[in-house]
């Protein structure tokens, strides 16, 4: 395909800012130092949380922004991406070269599995069908006594990158490690989502009937997404458990999947930005909070209604003005009160 | 396998399926003609919870604590429908996730507020404290058998209302098609407030029954609101019939698996295994009946909507 060809100016198409992305890149890489000369080191670890949960909230906004997708069930392929760190550290492989792409494999055939079987249903069904397979994984993870049950399994060591000048002991290297990464996925992410199969997701979640009808394969193609969001939450999964030095049943908590599910409707679902945003301002609203307030709950819960109220599209809507698009469901328009006084 | 203790387990089954049911079938309704996500759901089973508790502990006998819970949870789902709630039905379901997601922070935060972060103390009422001998042999506990008595009577109850009253047919037709509804000229606005404040009541029935048995606590919620979710996706949305059937297969795997299935492992193998395999096994076991349900029905059991 020619570049002139290429639908710039298309609803599908997302540039995320373009060449902006870079400058994000570089200020971030530039936080570690910066924290340090403030004497704020501690924040380095609040950062690196913040990107791991980027890295998982992108990848939820895949399936759900732009597939159209809402798992409830995601946290557990972040789960099963730290069990697999934890129990391969507990067998003694400490490499990250094999540690992580073994969280994203083995995540992403269990997204694999899980998919084949929820993708047949839909809407709040599949909501609670994703669920269910998460909290399958829950208590699965709870009955491995041999890896510490419902207390968790300790992770012995973090990962080694060997061959590389960084050690993930360093909370600064960490950052740097999970901020490469996470540029990774997110240029990733935006070619996906901006290649033919990222434009037969996004159409298929508009309107399922005519992707189907023009030839379009919405089984495969929402499959493959799928998997592929699963693999980068084990990703994300393998980052957490070295960062929490323990993976726990509580990883995959439904709680958990309703916070990834909340970080990416605050930041905007169907927005490439909106994953990271999204748990950006959760987690540092939570941060931020609770140190002002024992009762910073009550404050989080109104300041996503008043988000919820007055910004439709998430923050990245507030920015990206350009689009019209917007993801209600079509029988927005049979929800019309006005009809019953006519 | 001992017989008692099928039949006090098949008992605890059904009382726990019954309270499942109050749950359900407001979130089912609430879903079905609002098509509204209420995560908040069980934040009313909360609240109903703690204002049960407030009123005794002000001295109120528990029957007039019930009905305190119920009246006044009734007032406050209400005046959250019109307020807030209400600005959300025309909005896209994840909207309504993050608003009732909200909602539960705020909720949980502000009982932590007023009645601190200690779980309450609900007493079953001691004339009901007894256990009645239902069988030679069969002793069950007299204020469970209340609980089952309230469930069933409350059940026929909303089905008479269901399906032999005035409002009770603009349920059902909201619930197959809300526009077709609305555009015959069904008042919405005050049969959405309606069905929301009569959900919320059987949420403050369900939380004051129920908090005699489990404790009364910020957070009591969110768990038995997703089982109350699993029920009305196996019954079918809006479908109160489905919530019913829905709920007591729920009640009943979950408590029988939970003190059946461990003892029916030892018999197989090693107490060990039987002691590790069995709760998760039990705790898995609904999620398998709902998965194999949407599997087979992937609409559940009564699909309300042709």
């Amino acid at each position: 395909m020619t570049e002139s060809l290429r639908p710039r100016r298309t609803l599908l198409h997302h540039r995320a800012g373009g060449a902006w992305i870079w400058a994000v890149f570089i200020a971030l890489a530039a936080l570690p130092p910066l924290l340090q000369s403030l004497g704020l080191e501690f924040y380095t670890v609040v950062a690196t949380r913040v990107l791991i949960f980027a890295i998982a909230a992108a990848s939820l906004n895949l399936i759900l922004g732009f597939g159209g997708l809402v798992s409830f069930g995601h946290a557990a392929f972040v789960g099963i991406g730290a069990y697999t760190v934890g129990v391969l550290a507990d067998a003694g492989v400490a490499s990250a070269w094999i540690a992580w792409p073994a969280a994203m494999v083995v995540s992403g055939i269990a997204a694999a599995v899980i998919g084949a079987i929820s993708l047949r249903t839909r809407g709040v069904y599949f909501i609670m069908i994703t669920l269910a397979f998460a909290q399958m994984f829950h208590y699965l993870a709870v009955s491995l006594k041999a890896y510490g049950g419902d207390d968790g399994l300790p992770v012995a060591a973090r990962s080694v990158l060997n061959g590389l000048p960084v050690a993930l002991t360093d909370d600064a290297s960490f950052f740097r490690v999970a901020l490469v990464l996470f540029a990774l996925v997110f240029l990733g992410l935006r070619r996906l989502v901006n290649s033919p199969l990222g434009w037969l997701l996004q159409a298929g979640r508009d309107n399922e009937t005519r992707v189907a009808a023009t030839g379009g394969r919405v089984f495969a193609v929402q499959w493959t997404a799928f998997i592929v969001a699963g693999a980068i939450a084990g990703l994300a999964g393998a980052l957490l458990a070295n960062l929490n030095g323990l993976v726990s049943p509580h990883l995959m908590h439904w709680s958990q999947s309703g916070q990834l599910m909340v970080m990416v409707i605050l930041g905007g679902a169907g927005a490439l930005w909106g994953g990271p945003l999204g748990a950006a301002v959760f987690l540092l609203l939570e941060e931020l909070l609770s140190g002002v307030t024992i009762h910073w709950q009550f404050a989080l819960g109104a300041i996503l209604l008043v988000v919820v109220l007055f910004a439709p599209r998430g923050l990245a809507g507030l920015v990206d003005r350009s689009g019209v698009k917007k993801t209600a469901p079509s029988s927005s328009a049979a929800k019309s009160k006005g009809a019953a006084h006519a | 396998m001992d017989l008692i203790l099928v039949a006090e387990q098949a008992l605890n089954g059904l009382q726990f399926g019954l309270m499942l049911f109050l749950l359900a079938a407001g979130l089912t309704l609430v879903f079905g003609i609002m098509d509204l996500i209420n995560l908040a759901h069980g934040s009313l089973y909360m609240v109903g919870a703690y204002l049960a508790a407030a009123a005794i502990a002000a001295g109120a006998s528990f029957l007039m604590a019930v009905i305190a819970a119920v009246a006044g949870t009734a007032l406050f789902g209400m005046l959250l429908e019109v307020t807030l709630l209400r600005r959300l039905y025309q909005r896209d379901h994840l909207s309504q996730v993050l608003a009732t997601f909200a909602l539960i922070l705020m909720l949980n935060e502000g009982v932590r507020m007023i009645w601190g972060e200690q779980p309450l103390m609900l007493n079953t009422p001691v004339a009901l404290s007894g256990p009645v001998e239902l069988l030679p042999g069969l002793m069950y506990p007299a204020y469970r058998l209340l609980i089952i008595g309230v469930g069933l009577a409350v059940a026929v109850a909303l089905y008479l209302l269901v399906t032999r009253t005035r409002w009770g047919m603009w349920v059902r037709a909201g619930a197959s098609n809300r526009a077709m509804t609305t555009a015959m000229g069904v008042p919405a606005d005050r049969l959405f407030t309606a069905v929301f404040g009569v959900g919320a009541a059987l949420c403050a029935l369900a939380g004051s029954l129920l908090g005699p048995l489990l404790a009364v606590q910020v957070g009591m919620g969110e768990s038995i609101l997703i089982l109350a979710f699993v029920v009305i996706v196996i019954g079918g949305i809006g479908s109160i019939r489905g919530a019913l059937v829905g709920a007591l297969l729920v009640g009943l795997v979950d408590t029988g698996s939970r003190t059946l299935l461990p003892a029916a492992l030892r018999q197989i193998a090693s107490p060990e295994v039987a002691s590790t395999l069995g709760p998760s096994i039990a705790a898995i076991l609904i999620y398998v009946l709902m998965a194999a349900v949407l599997f087979w029905k992937p609409r559940g059991l009564f699909p309300a909507r042709g």
